[in-house]
């Protein structure tokens, strides 16, 4: 028997029958692209034509001075097309899709990111697009429904379950199960069966590619710890790979939520809630009870509460390569607050947790030492959340006012 | 053991039934309740679902059955205790269908055991295919259970075979692509997919997926040795409540 995508016992490929064929062309059909250097080429050339790639590595100068520590860089994902490192995956797996000659895309999305990103890449490449959206999800990431509307997908509101992003990841099998002649499913993070944490990651590895290259030429070395949130963990994945060889510390941030004694979190590595499952096609660390029935998860971002997590990055715990830590929904506000009034900068919600992870480490460490945050993405879909967490009186006037014209 | 159960079934009736429900819904007494009418109505072998929080390969009816049932509160423990009273209390062969997590985390190994204990005949797990069955595939043997295994129209005719090569009791055929509950064209195609199957295993064969119907079961007769009824007997319950389902069965000319 051949056991394939194993990362030291995580990950596998537990699919129905009616599948296996469609995994077996979209591996055959990976791991021939991936072997080609023109491929990884022409990927890079329409990530630079299409997206901003390189995305700089900026020094946080203000942040730097603030806390009196290390020296805060910070690679901004942010600034890809669409607002995150969703878009290094969607135009990535586009391109396979080509291969296959499918006309159809259908993905998943929690934060919303994953969607606009996928719907981006659809019009761009010609394909029909269909989105599945949890319905909590589509109240708390409105700003992304009307884009990904608006961009000709269809977003499909999912009402099962807990109605967030590991539904919408079922909805999204189920509609794939029935089309898989014509469709292909953009899975947005590192999860899921074999060949797509591999698939993903392998995309994503052009941050920390570009990161290491990046603060080589700037300062000459490299920098001890290197920071980034992980919900699936594609953007940490992304980041670490381009120093998994190198001496440097790699720290995982989970989403902490209300604390990780209240129940209500989404941290699978980095608490002791999680065990070991198999789920969505795949083996890792999940929330689950005994009886192995997932969990509700909670983060103030959306695109943090996912139930299980990345097989490579359980694989990369196991070993003691990555240091896994939680933010609560509370310090991920402050340190938010923090990197928009020192730096201007607005990371999303989700990218705030690495922030506020790096933010409670940088003024212990020397400065001689430099850290390096991934900021996965930007905060403007946030606008209602962050609006809330401020209690911004001036936005609720706004929304009050509009809803009125509305109504007029 | 299955498989014998069934061939001597086979030589008195030319289809044999299958119904599927979701313990503990509506409710555990129940499903009991339900059970009964459906073996007093003649059914031949039943899957007994143990609710699942990620129930991806079940659609709509299904679906809503295992949230409904756990958000009841649902645990594997009060499965395990109304498939012991219902194999002990009725003289068909009672089979669990799941998804591997429940069995992964209750030890596959203690699972069959468990199984076999309480008189259970076998399993259906459609997110196990056989390579990531190895743990699984070894305690079912050990314990003398029939682990079914699945063919799917999207299946090549090599894979038929290997699959085969691990199954036993008999093999569940999908109709068609997709998830439980829709609708399914009985036609042509069916008939070629079929030949498919039948020639790559010497199994019984069963169908499954959009088998609703007096004219489904019709025509199946001759192509397969079980019809597998499994979302249309919930969608009846959700209706017009537990007791229409006898009549519904007792009706079918099998
Ligand atoms: C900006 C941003 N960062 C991070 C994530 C989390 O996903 P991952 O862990 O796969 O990077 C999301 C997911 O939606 C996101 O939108």
């Amino acid at each position: 028997m051949i056991n394939r995508g194993y990362y030291d016992g995580f990950g596998g490929a537990f699919l129905p029958e009616i599948l296996v064929a469609t995994f077996d062309e979209l591996d055959s059909v990976f791991t021939q692209a991936k072997k080609e250097p023109a491929f990884w080429e022409k990927y890079k050339d329409i990530m630079s034509d299409y997206s901003c790639r390189p995305t700089p590595l900026t020094f946080a100068e203000n942040l730097t001075r603030h806390f009196g520590g290390a020296r805060i860089y910070i690679k901004r994902e942010d600034l890809n097309h669409t607002g995150a490192h969703k878009a290094n995956n969607v135009m990535g797996q586009g391109l396979l899709v080509k291969r296959m000659g499918k006309t159809r895309v259908i993905a998943e999305t929690g934060a919303g990111q994953h969607g606009v990103a996928t719907a981006t890449m659809a019009a761009r490449f010609g394909f029909k697009c269909t989105i599945y959206m949890g319905e909590v999800d589509m109240m708390r990431q409105r700003p992304n429904v009307f884009w990904m509307e608006r961009l000709g997908a269809e977003v499909i509101p999912v009402l099962d379950g807990t109605r967030i992003l590991k539904d919408a990841i079922n909805e999204a099998f189920r509609d794939w199960v029935t089309n898989m002649d014509t469709t292909h499913y953009v899975l947005g993070t590192a999860c899921g069966p074999h060949p797509f944490p591999e698939m993903v990651s392998f995309f994503q590895s052009i941050i920390g590619k570009e990161a290491r290259n990046q603060i080589l030429e700037k300062e000459g070395r490299l920098p001890a710890r290197v920071y980034a949130c992980v919900g699936g963990g594609s953007n940490a994945l992304g980041i670490f790979q381009g120093f998994l060889d190198d001496p440097v510390e790699l720290v995982g941030v989970e989403a902490g939520g209300l604390g990780l004694d209240s129940g209500r979190h989404a941290s699978r590595l980095s608490s002791k809630d999680a065990s070991i499952g198999i789920a969505q096609g795949y083996k890792t660390y999940f929330l689950q009870d005994n009886d192995g029935q997932m969990r509700e998860t909670h983060s103030v971002a959306a695109g943090l509460d996912y139930v299980g997590v990345s097989p490579i990055l359980a694989q990369l715990k196991e070993k003691g390569r990555v240091r896994f830590e939680s933010a609560t929904d509370r310090e991920v506000v402050d340190a938010l607050s923090l990197a928009m009034k020192k730096e201007g900068l607005i990371p999303a919600l989700e990218s705030a947790h690495a922030f506020a992870q790096a933010f409670k480490e940088a003024p212990h460490l020397s400065k001689e030492y430099i850290i390096i945050i991934n900021q996965s993405g930007r905060g403007d879909k946030d606008i209602f959340t962050i609006a809330d967490a401020f209690n911004d009186s001036a936005w609720q006037e706004f929304i009050k006012g509009k809803a009125e014209e509305y109504n007029a | 053991m299955l498989e014998s159960y069934l061939l001597k079934k086979l030589q008195k009736k030319k289809i044999l039934l299958m119904t599927h429900i979701v313990l503990g819904y509506p409710s555990f007494e129940d499903s009991f309740r339900i059970i009964e009418t459906m073996v007093n109505a003649g059914v031949d072998l039943m899957e007994l679902q143990i609710p699942f929080s990620e129930p991806v390969a079940d659609g709509p009816v299904i679906l809503r059955a295992n949230q409904k049932s756990l958000a009841g509160g649902v645990t594997v423990k009060q499965c395990f205790d109304l498939a012991e009273r219902v194999a002990g209390s009725f003289d068909i062969p009672f089979l669990f269908m799941s998804y591997y997590n429940i069995l992964f985390k209750y030890g596959a190994d203690r699972f069959a055991k468990k199984m076999s204990e309480i008189g259970l005949y076998g399993a259906i797990v459609p997110d196990l295919p056989p390579e990531e069955g190895g743990v699984y595939l070894k305690a079912m043997q050990k314990n003398q259970l029939a682990p079914i295994f699945i063919f799917s129209p999207t299946t090549p005719d090599e894979r038929l075979k290997y699959l085969d090569s691990f199954g036993d009791g008999f093999v569940y055929c999908v109709a068609r692509k997709g998830v439980t509950g829709a609708d399914t064209n009985f036609s042509k195609d069916l008939n070629s997919y079929l030949a498919r199957c039948r020639k790559a295993t010497k199994l019984p064969l069963a169908l499954g997926f959009g088998v609703k119907e007096q004219k489904d079961i019709d025509f199946l007769k001759g192509k397969v040795d079980i019809a597998v009824i499994g979302s249309e007997t919930i969608r009846l319950i959700d209706d017009k409540g537990v007791g229409v389902v006898g009549e519904f069965i007792k009706s079918l000319k099998i």
